[in-house]
C-alpha cells in the first residue's frame, strides 16, 4: 500500500496564501462599504452647501428716488394714513425711467420694472413712513433685486447661452451691467430670509413663518409627549404587574415604533381634524399627531433609563420608610431623568424633521403670515422645504438648500446637546 | 373670561388651596407635624388636586360639547326656509356663520338672516362662557373648602394622592393601546366604505390605476380605475433597489465596524454613519430629485440609455442610503452579541478572520440579522417624502428601474393633499391603501420582532 506522507500542514500551508488572499478582501470589502457610506453622506453635505450657501446673500440695486411731496402728500399733513396709501410703486417706477431714459415702449418697459422686487415700494413705503422728514427732497434707497437678476449676479445663470435659451435678456444684461458700472449693484446679507414668512417671490420669502410653526408644534409634542411618556415608562417599569395587559401594552408601544409616519397622518386626519373638528393646518393638530408618534421613542428611552438605575437604590428608600411612589419620585427618577431628557431630545429631532404625517393634516398650505399661536395656521421647517422644492424658480433651489442647512444646523445642534447630556451625566453603578 | 385666563386662575387656586391645605394640617395637629399620618406637603397636594381636578374635568366636557351645542340650537332658530334645506347646504350655511362670527371671509352674501344667526350664535357663546367661568371656579372653591374640612390628624392623605398619581401613571400608559385602536378604526372605517363602492378583489388584483374621477358622467375616464398592482409593483420595485444598496453596504460595515476596527475608527465612523439616520426624509427627496435623478438621466443619456427624470433608480438608491444606518446598527447589536468564546474557538482551530465571520458569526447572528433587514423593508415600504419628491405620479407596471412608477405612499399623499370631499371614492382609496400599508408593515415587524427577540433569548 503507497503511502505518500503528506502531513496536514503542508495541505494547510498550500492554501494558505490564497486564505489570506481571501481575508485580506474581505477586510477591504468592509472598509469599502464604509467608505461608500461616508462618501454618500458629504455628498449629499456638498450638494446642500454647494447649492445653499449663496442664499444668504440677496443682490440689491440702488434706486434714485424723488419723494415727491405732491405725490406721497399733497396736502402736507402728514398723516400717517395719507402717507402710507401713497403710490410708491409708481415712484419706484419712475425712478427706473428716469435712470434708464433710452427705455421706451410698453414691453421693454415691464421688463425694466422687473429689474426690482416687487418688494421694493413696500421697503420705499417703510422708509418714507420712518423718516416722514425726507419727504420732498431726494434719497438713495438699496432695494431687493428680482430673483432673475440675484441669479445673474450669482452666475447662476450662463451670460454666454443663446438669447432665447436665457431667462434673462439681452437688453436686460446690458441694463444690469450699467448698475454695476455705476457701482448701483451689490450683494448684500439676506435678512429677509431669516426674519419673513413665505412669498411667491424668492427674494421675499423667508423661514421666519415656518421657524415658528416648528417651534409651536414642537412646544405642544414635547408638553404631551414628556410628561405622558414618562409616566408610561414608569408604570411599565415600577409598578405594572407582569400579566397580559402589560404584555398587550409592551406590544403596542414595540409596533407603534414601527408603523409608518404617514399613517400617523391618517390617523390625525380621521380622528383629530373630521371627528372632533379641530382646525386643519393648526400646529396644536400637528403636535398631537407628533405626539402620538414620538411617545414610543420616548417611552422605550425612559424605560433603557429606569433599568439602568440599580435595584440597591430602590431597596435603600424603601428600608427607611419610604412609599414605593415616594421611592420613584424621590430617588429612581431623579437618577434616570438624563437618560430619559436624552431620549426626549432624540424624539423632538425626530418630530422636528417629520414632515409626511403633517402633510395630511393639511400644514403644507401656502401661508404667508407669521403664525402667533398654537391655533394659527402655519407650516413647519421640512414641509417648507417641501413646498420651495416644488418651486419652478432657479432661485428657490438655494433658497430650498439654505433652509435645509438650517433644519441641519437645529437638528445636529440638538443631536449634539443629547450626546452632551448622557455624557456628563452617565453613570457606571 | 378667555379659557387661557380661566385656566390660569385655575391654576393660581390650585397653589393657593396647596398652601391653605399644608396650613391646615398643621393646625390640627398644633404645629406638632409628626403627629399626623401624612407629611404636610400632602395634605396640600390633597387639597389642590380636590380644587383642580374637578373644575378641570368640567372645564374639558364644557369646551367639548359647548360648539356643537350652540351649533344646534342656533340651526333650531333660523328661519324655516333654510331649516328646510338639504343636509349639505345647511352644513355649508352653519359654516359661513362661523365664518361671520371669527371674522373669516364667508363665501355667500351676508343677508340679514345670517347676521341675525351670527349674533344669537356671539351671545350664546357669551352667555355660555360665562355660565363656565362661574361653574368652574365654584367647583373649584367648593372642592377645596369641602377637603379642607376633612383634613384630620389620622387622615391618610399620602394614599389618596398616590392613589390619583397612581391613576395617571395606568392612564399614560394606555394611550399606546388607543392610538393602535384609533389607527385600526379610522383606517378601516373609511376603507370599508371605499370597499362599498369598489369591490375588494378589483381594488387588490386589478391592474390598471387612475383615480380620477371625470364630473360629468359621459367624459373620458368617468368611472376611474381603483386596481392596486402597478402601485404594489412600484413600492417594492424602490424597496427592492434600496435594499440592494442598503444592506450589502450596511451589513459589511457593521462586520468592519465588530470585528476589524480599531477603538479610534469605530468612533469616528459609528456616529459619522449615524448622521445619516439623523437627516429628515424631505432632505434625501431634495437630494434625490435635485442631484441624483439628474446625475443618473444624464449619465444613462451618455450610454444611450433612456431614462426618466423620476426613475425608480434614483428614488430607490436615495432610499437605500437613508437605510443603510438603520441596517448597519441593528446588525452591529446582533454580531456584538455572538459570544467571544465562539470567535475564540473558531480562531483557536486556525480559521482566519474572514472564515470566522463568514462561517461562524454570520451563521449564528443570521436570524437577527434577517430581522433587521425585514425591518429595514417595512421601513422602506412606509418612507414617504423621498418617493413624493423623486418618484412619479403615473402608475406603470413595469419591472424597468429607469422608468417612473409610483408607490402607495406617494398616492396616499397626492389623494389627500388639498381640497377633499369625504364621500368620493378617490378620497377613501387613500384610506384604503393607508389600511393596507398598515397591515403589510405591521406584519413585517411583528415576525422581525419575534424573530430577534427569539435570537437573544438563545444566548443571553
Amino acid at each position: 500500500m503507497a503511502y505518500t506522507h503528506k502531513h496536514t500542514t503542508d495541505i494547510v500551508r498550500a492554501g494558505l496564501k490564497k486564505r489570506y488572499k481571501r481575508e485580506a478582501r474581505f477586510r477591504r470589502m468592509g472598509l469599502a462599504a464604509i467608505i461608500m457610506g461616508l462618501l454618500f453622506l458629504s455628498m449629499l453635505f456638498i450638494s446642500i452647501i454647494g447649492n445653499g450657501y449663496t442664499a444668504f446673500w440677496q443682490t440689491f440695486v440702488q434706486l434714485e428716488i424723488h419723494l415727491d411731496a405732491s405725490v406721497i402728500d399733497p396736502d402736507g399733513t402728514r398723516d400717517p394714513e395719507i402717507i402710507s396709501a401713497a403710490d410708491y410703486g409708481g415712484m419706484v417706477k419712475k425712478s427706473l425711467r428716469e435712470m434708464y431714459p433710452e427705455v421706451t415702449g410698453r414691453r421693454d418697459k415691464r421688463t425694466l420694472y422687473g429689474i426690482v422686487s416687487s418688494g421694493a415700494s413696500f421697503d420705499l413705503q417703510d422708509y418714507v413712513m420712518a423718516h416722514p422728514d425726507q419727504i420732498g427732497s431726494t434719497i438713495q434707497l438699496w432695494v431687493p433685486a428680482d430673483d432673475d437678476v440675484d441669479m445673474l449676479m450669482k452666475g447662476h445663470f450662463d451670460r454666454d447661452k443663446v438669447e432665447t435659451e436665457r431667462r434673462i435678456k439681452d437688453n436686460q444684461i446690458a441694463w444690469i451691467d450699467k448698475l454695476i458700472a455705476q457701482d448701483r449693484i451689490e450683494s448684500r446679507f439676506n435678512t429677509t430670509f431669516f426674519t419673513a414668512g413665505d412669498s411667491r417671490e424668492p427674494e421675499l420669502a423667508g423661514i421666519w413663518g415656518a421657524a415658528m410653526g416648528s417651534f409651536f408644534t414642537l412646544v405642544v409634542t414635547l408638553l404631551l409627549a414628556f410628561p405622558v411618556g414618562v409616566a408610561t415608562a414608569v408604570y411599565l417599569e415600577e409598578f405594572a404587574p407582569q400579566n397580559r395587559w402589560t404584555d398587550l401594552i409592551e406590544v403596542n408601544i414595540n409596533n407603534l415604533a414601527a408603523v409608518p409616519s404617514i399613517v400617523f397622518g391618517l390617523l390625525g386626519l380621521a380622528v383629530f381634524i373630521n371627528f372632533f373638528g379641530m382646525p386643519r393646518s393648526a400646529p396644536l393638530v400637528g403636535g398631537l399627531v407628533l405626539t402620538l408618534m414620538t411617545l414610543p421613542t420616548i417611552i422605550i428611552a425612559s424605560r433603557a433609563a429606569l433599568k439602568s438605575v440599580p435595584p440597591s437604590i430602590r431597596e435603600a428608600a424603601l428600608g427607611i420608610g419610604a412609599s414605593k411612589m415616594q421611592m420613584v419620585f424621590h430617588h429612581v427618577l431623579p437618577l434616570a431623568m438624563p437618560g430619559m431628557l436624552t431620549g426626549t431630545i432624540i424624539g423632538m429631532a425626530q418630530a422636528l424633521g417629520e414632515s409626511a404625517p403633517l402633510l395630511m393634516i393639511g400644514m403644507v398650505a401656502f401661508i404667508v403670515d407669521i403664525p402667533g399661536s398654537a391655533m394659527d395656521p402655519s407650516t413647519v421647517l421640512p414641509v417648507q422645504i417641501y413646498l420651495w422644492a416644488d418651486s419652478p424658480e432657479r432661485a428657490f433651489v438655494e433658497r430650498t438648500s439654505a433652509a435645509i442647512m438650517v433644519l441641519l444646523m437645529f437638528l445636529i445642534s440638538m443631536n449634539a446637546l443629547a450626546v452632551l447630556l448622557r455624557k456628563k451625566f452617565e453613570r457606571r453603578w | 373670561m378667555s379659557t387661557t385666563a380661566l385656566m390660569f386662575t385655575l391654576a393660581l387656586l390650585a397653589v393657593f388651596s396647596y398652601w391653605l391645605g399644608r396650613k391646615r394640617s398643621f393646625a390640627v395637629v398644633n404645629g406638632e407635624a409628626w403627629k399626623l399620618h401624612s407629611l404636610p406637603s400632602y395634605y396640600g397636594f390633597y387639597t389642590a388636586i380636590w380644587c383642580g381636578i374637578p373644575a378641570l374635568f368640567v372645564l374639558a366636557i364644557w369646551m367639548f360639547f359647548e360648539s356643537s351645542i350652540i351649533t344646534h340650537v342656533v340651526v333650531a332658530g333660523l328661519p324655516e326656509e333654510i331649516r328646510s334645506l338639504t343636509p349639505d347646504r345647511l352644513n355649508l350655511v352653519v359654516n359661513d356663520i362661523k365664518n361671520l362670527v371669527s371674522g373669516n371671509i364667508v363665501s355667500a352674501e351676508v343677508d340679514p338672516a345670517m347676521r341675525a344667526a351670527a349674533d344669537h350664535y356671539i351671545h350664546l357663546l357669551n352667555i355660555s362662557r360665562a355660565a363656565l367661568t362661574v361653574v368652574v371656579l365654584v367647583l373649584a372653591i367648593v372642592g377645596a373648602s369641602l377637603s379642607l374640612r376633612t383634613i384630620r390628624r389620622e387622615k391618610r392623605a399620602r394614599n389618596a394622592v398616590e392613589t390619583i398619581v397612581k391613576i395617571f401613571l395606568i392612564a399614560s400608559s394606555t394611550i399606546a393601546i388607543f392610538t393602535t385602536i384609533g389607527i385600526v378604526l379610522s383606517v378601516l372605517f373609511e376603507a370599508i366604505r371605499f370597499f362599498e363602492t369598489v369591490p375588494l378583489t378589483s381594488f387588490l388584483f386589478g391592474l390598471e390605476w387612475s383615480p380620477q374621477m371625470a364630473i360629468r358622467e359621459d367624459q373620458v375616464g368617468s368611472s376611474g380605475a381603483f386596481g392596486a398592482i402597478p402601485l404594489f409593483a412600484g413600492t417594492l420595485l424602490i424597496s427592492f433597489i434600496a435594499m440592494l444598496v442598503a444592506v450589502p453596504i450596511g451589513l459589511m460595515s457593521a462586520i468592519y465596524l465588530a470585528e476589524y476596527a480599531g477603538k479610534k475608527v469605530r468612533a469616528v465612523a459609528k456616529p459619522l454613519l449615524e448622521i445619516l439616520a439623523g437627516i429628515p426624509t424631505v432632505v434625501y427627496g431634495f437630494f434625490a430629485a435635485l442631484t441624483v435623478a439628474p446625475f443618473i438621466r444624464d449619465s444613462g443619456g451618455l450610454i444611450g440609455l433612456d431614462v426618466s427624470s423620476e426613475s425608480a433608480l434614483a428614488a430607490g438608491l436615495v432610499m437605500g442610503i437613508m437605510i443603510i444606518p438603520f441596517v448597519s446598527s441593528l446588525s452591529d447589536d446582533v454580531i456584538n452579541a455572538v459570544p467571544q468564546a465562539m470567535r475564540d474557538g473558531s480562531e483557536g482551530l486556525g480559521a482566519t478572520r474572514s472564515e470566522t465571520i463568514k462561517k461562524v458569526i454570520i451563521p449564528a447572528a443570521l436570524p437577527g440579522i434577517v430581522g433587521g433587514i425585514l425591518l429595514a423593508v417595512s421601513r422602506a415600504i412606509g418612507e414617504t417624502m423621498i418617493v413624493v419628491m423623486a418618484a412619479g405620479l403615473s402608475a406603470n407596471l413595469t419591472a424597468n428601474p429607469l422608468e417612473a412608477v409610483t408607490t402607495v405612499t406617494v398616492q396616499i399623499v397626492t389623494l389627500l393633499v388639498g381640497d377633499q370631499e369625504f364621500d368620493s371614492p378617490k378620497t377613501l382609496a387613500a384610506f384604503a391603501l393607508g389600511l393596507l400599508l398598515f397591515i403589510v408593515t405591521l406584519v413585517l415587524n411583528v415576525i422581525a420582532l419575534h424573530v430577534v427577540r427569539k435570537y437573544r433569548e438563545q444566548y443571553e
